[in-house]
């Protein structure tokens, strides 16, 4: 029987959503016949962590702390086995203009766009450095924190008038906001897991089709908001071109254990790279317990394969 | 189903095929060019109409950081119980249940405990109020009066009157029935009777039906005022006029923070007043015992209405409170309170003084909350999340308007946090208005009632257990 300690909770604006991705990795791996806690990350942890010595633990917090690498980095230090991605992948993946980069220039399409901060638009004006942007990029545009997750920030704008108020909307978030172009067309995500070998392997894409035409917060969690397609509805070649796309951004990237890859496909079935998540969401309106369950696999059994598998990897 | 149909088979997770865990499985499935997906919840087409609008919100998330002692919440409304003599409330409870127990874990009676309902009319003569103990329906807590309330006098579509802002519990409720609120321009001395006069008039003009104008008239909530003495007959006399009961919710009348306690509106009409009273604040909320003191019609109905919604209320908080009334010295009680709201509302308003010179601010003479309106322009709800990085906590001032208005509004709260937290909360607070401030200076005036920023997503009330 493993001994487990799951993190969930934290500081982040994404704590609602951890706490409840928590609990359901929790449940499936205490079915899984494992001894399982859940903690918060508070000043307690690290003496609990000390005196009960988990055999391993999964961080299943959303975002900064738990994305961005600095608790994994913590966990390193004390020589605790953990699920998921190393600090390093978890900083170049969680900072969104770096990932599309880094994964652009390993094949990837990923839409055009510009990372800004408030203060290069307080000096050069932001109604003319508005204008350039829109030039640039052309419309539609997404405006997102360039750090974040949970859509947490998001607005798609279909005029330049919109685009002061995205602004604002995503900086309430953090202090650099990502405008890219729209690409319009279906919404997939990709969740990949390590096989038995170690071996990433992709998942049945998840299809999303939000109600209001937007994966925001509310379609997200809100369960019956969204319309979810498992398989998605692409054919063989688009989805096989989709999957290796994800797998590229997961190596790229330099994941281990699970992540998701969030993708569009456009008209001419082009997979374009939005982002990834090396925590991805684990809720029960969440994209990854959906595409394993597609896969045929209890989410018990799965989550404790994953658990099994980073043990016997471990240098 | 056979791997061969799917188009993800050739990267397909290689694992030999499971019994599926039944407790696991969820419609997630679609038959491939299926024309139709999955919503993960089957029951998407039958829910009532009603329930539009309870949806996932991105400001309830947020409020799930402010239960971390890191962060300075301004955002709840939990009375601070530590001024309580737990001790004594301890002793005396435990006598009461090895005396009384058989009578406190049995089922009660609908309308409530007669001993308390006795109690309950000394407690309401400190506002000047005389009525029958036969005509109080001990509630579970004002919230659930305020719901039989609306239950029986609302059909959808029928109009509420309301405060601007007003009561976002109040509001919710009045959402579930499928009232529609109509607001009325309220200022420093509460609601404006003019204007009320003018929306029941045009309201009636375009053949609305009113049932009742909803009005915290003490120490308001959210806005921290209340209606002027010379105000109150007016308003009486204007619903009286035009057929609309009045809905009187005084759950913080006893903790005012100077002189005597005002003369509750009751005092004003029999006939016309609902007025709902409430342990909550002076005693324990976690206790859950409310009132409402109704004409006699009306509280049999309410009574009928309780039953079939709870069968009776709590007799063991019941007795547990009318034990506290008949052994402790209540009034001593809530005088400690009044003086630690006091401290608690001066750190704040002195505070803001210092710190949000760009701001105004209600001066509340009682209750537990100050309504702040921020400069042009700036949205209070786009902002929480800067917010909650800054690590501190308010209520966007939409939460309390139904019709999306309020952007510039929030609700500080200073029951809960000590003066000193409250001092370092205004402080925060103030550099996140700055920010916003900044922005405002960068984008120009924006539009913040777009996506993500606008009155429609969802519920915006923090949960009751937020400090």
């Amino acid at each position: 029987m493993r001994h487990i300690l799951v993190l969930a909770g934290g500081l982040s604006h994404e704590r609602d959503v951890s706490l409840r991705s928590g609990r359901r990795v929790a449940d499936a791996l205490t079915r899984s016949g494992s001894e399982t806690y859940v903690r918060d990350v508070d000043p307690t942890l690290l003496g609990a962590i000390r005196s009960s010595r988990p055999e391993v633990i999964w961080p299943v917090l959303h975002g900064a702390s738990g994305e961005d690498g600095a608790l994994r980095d913590v966990l390193e230090t004390l020589g605790i086995p953990y699920i998921g991605s190393k600090p390093a992948s978890c900083r170049l993946t969680w900072d969104k203009p770096v990932a599309k980069a880094l994964v652009g220039a390993a094949g990837i399409s990923t839409p055009a766009g510009v990372a800004l901060s408030h203060a290069t638009f307080r000096e050069l004006g932001a109604p003319a450095l508005l204008e350039a942007v829109v030039d640039s990029l052309g419309l539609p545009l997404a405006v997102k924190p360039a750090r974040g997750g949970s859509s947490l920030g998001l607005t798609i704008i279909r005029s330049a008038s919109e685009l002061p108020t995205a602004m604002v909307t995503a900086y309430a978030y953090g202090d650099i906001a990502l405008i890219e172009r729209y690409v319009e067309g279906v919404e997939v995500a990709i969740s990949i897991i390590e096989d038995a070998h170690g071996e990433a392997q992709t998942l049945p894409a998840v299809e999303i089709v939000p109600d209001g035409g937007v994966y925001n917060y509310e379609a997200r969690y809100t369960a019956g908001a969204t319309e979810f397609f498992t398989p998605a509805r692409l054919s063989s070649s688009t989805a096989a071109s989709a999957a290796a796309a994800s797998l590229t951004a997961y190596r790229t990237l330099g994941h281990q254990h699970l992540s998701r890859v969030d993708l569009i496909i456009d008209a001419d079935d082009r997979p374009w790279f939005l982002e990834a998540n090396v925590s991805p969401g684990m809720t029960e309106t969440s994209l990854l317990p959906m595409a394993v369950e597609a896969a045929g696999l209890a989410t018990s059994k799965a989550y404790a394969d994953i658990v099994e598998r980073a043990l016997t990897t471990l240098p | 189903m056979g791997d061969s149909e799917h188009a993800w088979k050739g990267t397909a997770y290689p694992i030999v095929p499971l019994i599926p865990d039944d407790r696991e499985r969820r419609l997630v499935m679609t038959a491939p060019g299926g024309q139709h997906g999955s919503r993960l919840d089957p029951w998407m087409q039958s829910y009532a109409r009603r329930t539009t609008g309870m949806t996932a919100s991105e400001i309830r998330a947020l409020f799930a950081v402010a239960s971390r002692p890191e962060v300075i919440s301004l955002a709840g409304g939990m009375p601070c119980l530590t001024a309580l003599p737990m001790d004594t409330v301890a002793t005396t409870v435990a006598r009461m249940l090895s005396t009384q127990g058989l009578t406190a874990l049995q089922y009660g009676s609908g309308q409530g405990d007669p001993t308390l309902r006795e109690q309950i009319l000394e407690v309401m003569a400190l506002e000047g109020i005389s009525a029958s103990a036969d005509d109080i329906v001990v509630t579970t807590g004002s919230q659930q009066a305020l719901d039989l309330v609306t239950r029986i006098f609302i059909d959808p579509g029928d109009v509420v009157l309301a405060e601007a802002p007003s009561y976002v519990g109040a509001l919710g409720v009045f959402a579930a029935y499928q009232a529609q609120v109509a607001h009325v321009t309220s200022d420093d001395d509460g609601l404006v009777p003019q204007a009320l006069e003018e929306r029941i008039v045009a309201l009636k003009a375009a053949g609305k039906r009113i049932k009742f104008l909803y009005s915290v008239p003490t120490f308001h909530n959210p806005a921290g005022t209340t209606l002027s003495l010379a105000r109150r007959p007016q308003v009486v006399e204007i619903c009286h006029q035009h057929g609309i009961l009045l809905l009187e919710d005084n759950p913080y009348g006893l903790l005012g923070f100077k002189g005597e306690p005002y003369a509750a509106m009751r005092t004003l009409s029999e006939e016309g007043v609902i007025y709902l009273g409430s342990f909550s604040k002076t005693f324990a909320p976690g206790l859950r015992v409310g009132w409402a003191l109704a004409p006699h019609a009306i509280r049999e109905k309410l009574v009928l209405a309780s039953e079939s919604a709870i069968l009776c209320p709590s007799a063991y908080s019941q007795m547990t409170v009318s034990t506290y009334l008949a052994t402790c010295d209540w009034m001593a009680q809530i005088k400690v309170y009044r003086e630690l709201y006091r401290e608690r509302r001066d750190a704040m308003v002195d505070s803001l003084g210092s710190l949000l010179p760009q701001a105004t601010w209600t001066h509340p003479e009682g209750g537990f909350y100050v309504w702040v309106t921020l400069p042009e322009g700036v949205n209070a709800k786009a902002m929480l999340p800067r917010a909650v990085t800054e690590r501190v906590a308010y209520v966007p001032g939409t939460a309390f308007f139904a019709d999306g208005t309020g952007q510039r509004n929030v609700r500080l709260s200073y029951c809960y946090p000590d003066p000193d937290r409250i001092r370092e909360g205004v402080r925060r607070f103030a550099g996140v208005v700055q920010t916003e401030l900044d922005l405002l200076e960068t984008f120009g005036p924006y539009d913040a009632t777009g996506r993500g920023a606008g009155p429609s997503t969802g519920v915006q009330s923090p949960a009751p257990d937020l400090s």
